[in-house]
Parts: C-alpha cells; sequence; structure tokens
C-alpha cells in the first residue's frame, strides 16, 4: 500500500510544482531566467514525420513493388536493378562484380590484434609495468587502481580486482614479474567471465527463421553494426533479410539498405514515421516467406529513460516473437560510454530481455570497460566488437585474445 | 550501494550530526566520497584528482557555518566549485562581421552532429538568420540524405553536392559552399562533418584541412553527455587536431550524469556553449552551468523538472487548476486524474521523483514504486460516475464494490485511494488558504500521505498482482522511516515552491536533511 501513498505524495508534490511553475512563469522571466521560448507546449509523443517524407524513399532501383495498400513494410529488393518480386535475391551470381564478398569472421579478433593493441596499450602495458615493479606500495596500488577506473571499469568492480591482486601476490610473496604478469592476466581474465557462452544463435528453426532484434541507445551504431552482422552472416553462407525498423532518424532506412545492398541482402522497410513493430512484422513475414535463415531487425535509437519510446520497444519485441522466440536481443553499447552504460544495459534487458553485447567503436581510445560491470550485474556476455570502420570490422569476442592483446 | 553524493555524504556525517563544523579528519573522509562520486558521474581521473584537491583546500579553511550541517556545507562548497569551473566564461556565439558566419561541427561518431546541425540551424533561423546546412559527412552511408531530411524539418536548405556514401571529397564541398552561401545570401554556414575517432590521423587532418579551407568563425565539438573517462583523450585529440572553440552536450535527456562536461571544460578550457537535450529539432538551449553541477552531483534538478512540467502541462489547465486551489474548493478525483496523466506524459514516475531534490533518501523506495501502480489508480477513478469524481463523500459500499469490480482490483484499495485523496484534499484546501505563498508552510504539515500504519491495506489477498509490488510495509522500522521520509517529500515540495523566487537560496537548499 505504501507505494500508492508515495505516488499520491509524488503527485501532488509533482503537481504543486507544476502548478507553480506555470503560476510564476512571469516573474521568472522578468528575473532574467532562461526562458524556452514559447514552445512550452509540446507533445511528448514523436512528431510524425510521415507527412514531411514521401513514404517511398528514393529507390535506386526503380523497381520497387508498389506497397500494397494496407502494408507498411514494403520490401526492397537487394542489389542494384534487383528485379521487383518481393524478396528475391539480387542475382548474386551475375552481379558478383557489385557484390562484396564479405571476409570470414573466424580470426577477425586476431586479424585485428594490432588495431586493439594500439588502443590498449595505454591500459595493459601500463598495468603490467606497475604489477612488474620489484615493490608494490601504495602509490603503486593506486595506480593500477586509476588505470582501471580511466578504462570505465568502475569504482566497484576495480576495488575487486586490485583486492584480489593484492591478495594472490601477497600470497605469491616476492615480486616476480612472470608470476605478477600470469596473475594479472588470469584476474583480468577472471574479469571478463569468458565462460558466458559468446556464440550467436542464428540457426534457422523448423519453419521459420532466426531472428535477431538489435536495440541500444542513440547514437551507438545500431544500424552499423546491423549492416556488418548480416556482412558476418553473408559470410557464413546464410540468407539474410533485414528489417529496418528505425523508422524515426532521417534516412536510417536508407542507411541500412546500403548495407545490404552491398552484399546482395534484401531489406524490409516501413514508411518513415511508421509503427516499428509492424516494420518488424512485415520483416519477420517476408522472411518467412522467402525461407531465409535469419531476419536482422534494427531499431531506432532511444535514450531507456523515455518510458514511451521503451513501450514501443516492448511492442517491437512481442511482434517478433508471434512466429516464436527471439534468438538474439543485441544490445549496442558505444565503447566510449560511462557509467551510464550499466543503466542502459539494466533498463533495456528489463524491457526487452537482452541476450548479447555489442561492443562498438573500440578502436578508438576508449577501453570500454564498462561491460566488465554490465557482464557482471547482468551476466549478459559481449557477443561482437566493432573494431573499425571498415565493413569487416566486427568481430566475434574472445576474452583470451581480448585480453592478450592487452598485455601484449 | 549510494546513488549520489548527497547521500554519500549523509551516511558519512552521521555520526557528526549536531557538531557544525568540518575537522581535518570530516575533510578527508568526505574527499574519498567526492572522488567517488565525481567517478561514478564520469569525470575524468584527472579532473578528479585536481577537483577533489581545490575542494579540500576550500573545506578545510570554511568558515564554520551556522545555518549549514558539514554535509550541506561540503556539498555547498562542491557544488560552488563546479559551477565555477563549468561556468567559467560563458559566452554567445560569435558571428562574423562580414557574412556568412561559419560554423563547423566535429565530434565522435554517434555523438549526435547531424541531429545538432539540424537544431541549430533551427535556432539560427528563429533568431531571424539565414543558415545554410552543409553536408560534408560523405563517410557514413546516407548521412548526406540524414541532413537532407533534417534540413526539410528544420526547413533550412541543404548545399550536397556530393552523393556521400564514400564518394566525394569534404573538404571542396565545404569550400563550395561557402561560394554557395554568398550567392544564395545565406548568413549562417552551418557544416556538418563526418564522425572520426581521434587517433585517426588521416581522418582529423581532413577535418583540419576542412577548417583551414572555410576558416570558420566557431568550430564547435559535440560530445554525448553519456561518454565516459574516454572524454579527456578525445577532446584532446580533437583539440590538437582540429582546435575547436566551443563545446556542444548532446543527449542530456538520458539519465547519464554527464561528468564529461566537467573534464573536457577542465581539460581543454573550451566553454560549454549549447545542450541538446531531445530528439525533437527544438529540443535544444544554452547551456546551464548550475543544472549541470547539480546533475553531475546527482542532486535534485528542480529546473529541469519545472522545464519539463512546463513543456507537458496543459497550461491553461494549470492556470484553471491553481485558481480552484486558490479559491480552496473542490480539487476532485477528476482534477487529480487529470494531473496524473500530465506527470505520466513527463516520463517515469520515479525519474519524476528522482528530480526532487531531498529525494535521495528515499531512493530505495522511489526505485520500488510500482509505475502500474498510476494505472491502477487511474482505473478505479475512472470506474467512477462523474458525480462520483467531484464528490467521493457519497462513495457508499455498494458504489465502491461496484468501482472495485469495474477497476479489477479490491474494495480496499478503493478504499485506500479515497482515504488518501481525502488527505490531499485536506492539503490542498490549507495551502489554497494560505495562497501559493503558503507553500513554505508545506513542512509543518503532518503525515501528508497519512500513517500506513493505519491503513494498510486489508485485502492484500485478493489482489496478487500487487503483493511483493506495492507491498513495503510489512518492517515497523521501515515503517517508520517511510513515514518521515514522506515528510520529507512535503517539506521539499515547499522549498520547491518557494525557490521560484530565490534560485540562488535553493542551492543552499538542496542537500537533504536526513
Amino acid at each position: 500500500m505504501d507505494a500508492l501513498s508515495y505516488l499520491l505524495v509524488g503527485l501532488t508534490a509533482v503537481l504543486l510544482v507544476g502548478v507553480a511553475a506555470v503560476l510564476l512563469r512571469p516573474s521568472r522571466r522578468r528575473g532574467g531566467g532562461h526562458g524556452r521560448g514559447e514552445h512550452a507546449r509540446v507533445a511528448p509523443t514523436r512528431p510524425d514525420a510521415a507527412d514531411l517524407i514521401s513514404p517511398q524513399a528514393p529507390d535506386a532501383t526503380g523497381a520497387a513493388e508498389p506497397a500494397a495498400p494496407g502494408r507498411t513494410g514494403g520490401v526492397v529488393p537487394a542489389g542494384p536493378a534487383g528485379p521487383a518480386g518481393p524478396v528475391e535475391r539480387g542475382e548474386p551470381a551475375e552481379r558478383a562484380g557489385v557484390l562484396e564478398r564479405p571476409a570470414p569472421p573466424a580470426g577477425r579478433m586476431v586479424r585485428l590484434r594490432d588495431r586493439l593493441a594500439r588502443s590498449r596499450s595505454s591500459l595493459g602495458r601500463g598495468l603490467l609495468t606497475l604489477i612488474s615493479r620489484d615493490r608494490l606500495d601504495e602509490a603503486t596500488w593506486e595506480a593500477i587502481e586509476d588505470a582501471l577506473l580511466a578504462a570505465d571499469v568502475g569504482v566497484g568492480p576495480t576495488g575487486e580486482l586490485v583486492r584480489a591482486l593484492r591478495t594472490r601476490l601477497r600470497v605469491s610473496g616476492a615480486a616476480d614479474p612472470q608470476a605478477a604478469r600470469q596473475a594479472l592476466r588470469e584476474e583480468l581474465l577472471a574479469l571478463l567471465a569468458p565462460e558466458l557462452d559468446r556464440s550467436l544463435s542464428v540457426q534457422r528453426h523448423e519453419g521459420r527463421p532466426a531472428v535477431v532484434l538489435v536495440v541500444g541507445v542513440n547514437g551507438t551504431g545500431k544500424t552499423t553494426s546491423v549492416g556488418k552482422l548480416a556482412r558476418v552472416l553473408v559470410a557464413e553462407n546464410k540468407d539474410v533479410l533485414l528489417g529496418a525498423a528505425d523508422t524515426f532518424r532521417a534516412a536510417a532506412a536508407d542507411q541500412l539498405q546500403t548495407w545490404g545492398e552491398r552484399v546482395g541482402v534484401p531489406t524490409v522497410r516501413g514508411a518513415e514515421g511508421a509503427d516499428p513493430a509492424s516494420v518488424a512484422f512485415e520483416a519477420l513475414r517476408a522472411g518467412t516467406e522467402a525461407e531465409v535463415d535469419v531476419v536482422v531487425v534494427d531499431t531506432a535509437g532511444r535514450l531507456q529513460n523515455k518510458t514511451g519510446l521503451m513501450d514501443e520497444l516492448a511492442k517491437v519485441k512481442r511482434v517478433l516473437t508471434r512466429g516464436g522466440p527471439v534468438d538474439e536481443v543485441l544490445l549496442v553499447l558505444d565503447a566510449t560510454t560511462g557509467q551510464n552504460g550499466l543503466v542502459q544495459a539494466r533498463v533495456f534487458s528489463e524491457v526487452v530481455d537482452v541476450t548479447g553485447i555489442v561492443l562498438t567503436k573500440l578502436d578508438g581510445t576508449a577501453k570500454g570497460g564498462i561491460v566488465i560491470a554490465v557482464q557482471r550485474e547482468l551476466g549478459v556476455p559481449v557477443k561482437l566488437v566493432g573494431l573499425g570502420e571498415g565493413p569487416d570490422d566486427l568481430a566475434p569476442f574472445d576474452p583470451r585474445a581480448f585480453v592478450d592483446a592487452l598485455l601484449d | 550501494m549510494f546513488e549520489t553524493l548527497s547521500d554519500r555524504l549523509a551516511a558519512t556525517f552521521k555520526g557528526l550530526r549536531g557538531k557544525g563544523r568540518l575537522s581535518e579528519e570530516d575533510v578527508e573522509a568526505t574527499c574519498r566520497d567526492i572522488r567517488i562520486a565525481l567517478l561514478e558521474a564520469d569525470v575524468a581521473l584527472p579532473v578528479v584528482r585536481e577537483f577533489v584537491a581545490a575542494v579540500r583546500q576550500r573545506a578545510l579553511g570554511a568558515e564554520v557555518s551556522a545555518a549549514l550541517n558539514p554535509a550541506q556545507q561540503v556539498i555547498k562548497i562542491v557544488n560552488e566549485e563546479l559551477v565555477g569551473v563549468l561556468g567559467g566564461q560563458t559566452r554567445r556565439v560569435r558571428l562574423a562581421k562580414t557574412a556568412p558566419t561559419v560554423i563547423m561541427l566535429v565530434g565522435l561518431q554517434g555523438s549526435g552532429k547531424t541531429t545538432l546541425a539540424g537544431k541549430l540551424a533551427r535556432w539560427f533561423s528563429a533568431q531571424g538568420h539565414q543558415p545554410l546546412l552543409v553536408a560534408a559527412d560523405l563517410q557514413r552511408p546516407n548521412a548526406v540524405t540524414q541532413l537532407q531530411v533534417v534540413g526539410e524539418r528544420a526547413g533550412v536548405p541543404v548545399f550536397a553536392p556530393q552523393p556521400g556514401n564514400g564518394v566525394g571529397d569534404p573538404v571542396q564541398v565545404a569550400r563550395a559552399s561557402i561560394e554557395h552561401a554568398r550567392t544564395k545570401m545565406r548568413d549562417v554556414v552551418l557544416i556538418d562533418t563526418a564522425g572520426r575517432l581521434g587517433i585517426d590521423s588521416q581522418m582529423m587532418a581532413q577535418a583540419a584541412d576542412i577548417r583551414a579551407a572555410v576558416e570558420p568563425d566557431e568550430v564547435l565539438f559535440v560530445l554525448d553527455a553519456m561518454v565516459g573517462q574516454d572524454a579527456v583523450n578525445t577532446a584532446q585529440a580533437f583539440l590538437d587536431g582540429v582546435d575547436f572553440s566551443g563545446v556542444v552536450l548532446t543527449k542530456l535527456d538520458g539519465d547519464a550524469r554527464g561528468g564529461a562536461a566537467l573534464s573536457v571544460r577542465e581539460i581543454t578550457g573550451r566553454p560549454i556553449m549549447f545542450a541538446s537535450n531531445g530528439e525533437k529539432l527544438e529540443d535544444f538551449d544554452v547551456f546551464h552551468p548550475d543544472r549541470m553541477a547539480s546533475r553531475i552531483l546527482g542532486m535534485g534538478d528542480v529546473l529541469s523538472l519545472i522545464e519539463t512540467a512546463e513543456r507537458t502541462f496543459d497550461i491553461e489547465q494549470a492556470a484553471k487548476m491553481a485558481a480552484k486551489l486558490q479559491r480552496g474548493d473542490g480539487f476532485s478525483l477528476e482534477d487529480f486524474l487529470h494531473q496524473m496523466e500530465q506527470v505520466r506524459k513527463m516520463g517515469s514516475l520515479s525519474k519524476i521523483l528522482g528530480m526532487l531534490p531531498g529525494m535521495g533518501a528515499m531512493r530505495e523506495q522511489i526505485e520500488s514504486i510500482d509505475e502500474r501502480e498510476v494505472d491502477r489508480v487511474a482505473a478505479i477513478i475512472k470506474s467512477m460516475t462523474p458525480a462520483e469524481r467531484s464528490d467521493p463523500r457519497i462513495l457508499n459500499g455498494s458504489r465502491r464494490a461496484r468501482i472495485a469490480r469495474g477497476a479489477g482490483v479490491a474494495v480496499s484499495d478503493v478504499n485506500g485511494l479515497v482515504d488518501r485523496f481525502g488527505q490531499a484534499q485536506k492539503m490542498m484546501r490549507q495551502l489554497g488558504k494560505g495562497g501559493l505563498s503558503g507553500l513554505g508552510a508545506l513542512p509543518g504539515m503532518p503525515g501528508l500521505g497519512g500513517g500506513p500504519g493505519g491503513r494498510g491495506r486489508g485485502g492484500k489477498g485478493k489482489s496478487p498482482d500487487k503483493k511483493g509490488k506495492a507491498g513495503r510495509s510489512g518492517n515497523p522500522a521501515k515503517r517508520a522511516m517511510q513515514e518521515q521520509a514522506r515528510a520529507g517529500t512535503a517539506g521539499t515540495a515547499g522549498t520547491a515552491g518557494t525557490a521560484f523566487e530565490l534560485p540562488a537560496e535553493l542551492k543552499d537548499l538542496l542537500p537533504p536533511g536526513s
């Protein structure tokens, strides 16, 4: 019953603030306050973009099938000059010169290791230098702590790692650099939870495709990751279909379609401002009809504290589960994200039950240490990492290779 | 788990209550708390160190204040320091003496440059300028298309001679755009560039080339408020690479603390000029250092709350409401329902309550609030007839039973709501008598929500969906605490009300008295 009391109290409080705000507006204005202009009455809903943008985006092929009335999603055939059939593959054999052949995903992490090493040298090597010192005094431990904190690992996990290392090295006694190095490697690996299953479940089911839903806040690289993921799947000889359920951001569907066209993957898209759930469903339907192996659905970026948008996302997921459970829900996290990443992961997990994390922009100076906290708190493993702007720079995450790259 | 600095400090000073002055040990203890709080707000480590040192210096030499307890005193110092660093020298956009004014946007991928370009364009249009958007992001697939759409929404022409998607030379585009702007009589040129990493020397060189080609009056570094420790490296790289003149913080409508703002300000010395806080083109504002400071510290952000309220609340309705309050008559369930729906529009309830200062102590309770409780209350009210809504006193047993059936709840839930509403109504009436200046008298109002002990839900078993989520009053100690906290809520609502005339005073009142 207490929740109700709070509710009433809280509502009243907020209400008072609201009323007072309105009443006292003039005086605040006069007082040189920061008036927000005359747009105080903006509805909290997203603007309906549909009337601003022509529903059918410019289609390079010019042969897109006319969207049947009552259908929001239109399948845009992949490949240049693709035929008008709804989900026909864009004649890959003839057009091989145009279609790109993505690199196989296996071993990408190793191939991209130098890029990783470049960005991480400061952390890994710094730690190694520190821990190999003859005497591990307070200042050294503090420096180690700082190095971890600077990698966005967070106050909690950092404290634990340092404590664990201290205990270990105190037991092993002498400052043997080799032993210290081994201890550091093991502790770092333990932080990354290597026991978690990091494989993508993208096996086609009996009579229906596997479904992958990609979610995240704005600007983390969802659309790019979907595009790259499509390439990974194509490289594994899978039939892929993309669903552009980001109907909000300008030209997001175009961006996705461009990615798809490069590897001959069709994209299902809806009108801008259309209900993303309908586009997602349309993608699933088209994918089931065309008997593809995997349907990957891209969603609009949304900040986790916008309840309306999170409800919308829950609906997208709900619609996708009509055929059967969604196989993967991937949360795209930006490596530059700080402690808010944990909040993001928590809220998205509550709403759509995230099964894996894609950590993007790891090729910069950012360390992405927040995933440690995320993995530990939510038990959701990092499954893919984005290591650059190249189309084949999305690699399956391998904690061992990662730690090795860190310390080498 | 402590969420905010004020919570932390409150805990540290628990044993020191009443001492009223800061000893050296107190300062040391608090410095560690401040450090952790800042780190958790993503303030960069070197900046944290400097900042804490500065605070320690000030706290040690601080005058003993009669009005503030130690925790409040420390928070006041921290807050002032923060505002000092963040505020520094805020300034307006420099406009060129001879048109066009050239503004170039740079930043990491996904920081929000293209969207910001649209917002800036709209902002300049609103100020009577004739902006031109320039699509110099030829890297990301369909970035040009995105800018064109954004331009259309903002009603601003877009100069996009190159199709993008890796084709074309952005330097050329930028150079040509200036000429284009001159011939088309546009006086502000906004150049949207591709996102780039600080360590990508090739792309940084390109940005520098664009800069050299167009000699912009302002180079704005667009920074995501969610960014962590890397903000320092990135900002430094961009400072060295292109040398920006101002910073724009984006995605402030999220719930990240935005400590990066402090880091960048401190490391680069460049002012933060704008804050972008929403997905719509008008969600854009000049930067307010004081609000950012409160946000970094996790203190209630009353001003933002007010703005959100202003934006969502129906002005006329609210005015009517206020008039009603002042008359002191019927604040009906209908009004309550309406207000509740308005508040709902502002976002999740726990978020809104979290914005109120002093709610830190009750964070746990706030987080345990079941958002669907609002829906249930709404369902109950909607199951009433208009007559019942305007005068709940006519609710007899059979009416209550009908309402409960209609709303799918137990009769006791209906009773609970009616009881509580009666309390709220009484309070409103008192408020109304004193006028709005009476808001300050609120803290004296005892037991706003009513004592939970006497009003426990009778039919717990009958509403299984509510059990566990809402039931929190099992423990008498906790109940007492909650009650106390509730009284605190009423108090904060009062301070919030009076604060409109005295925003400076508000700062000092912000720390919770718990």
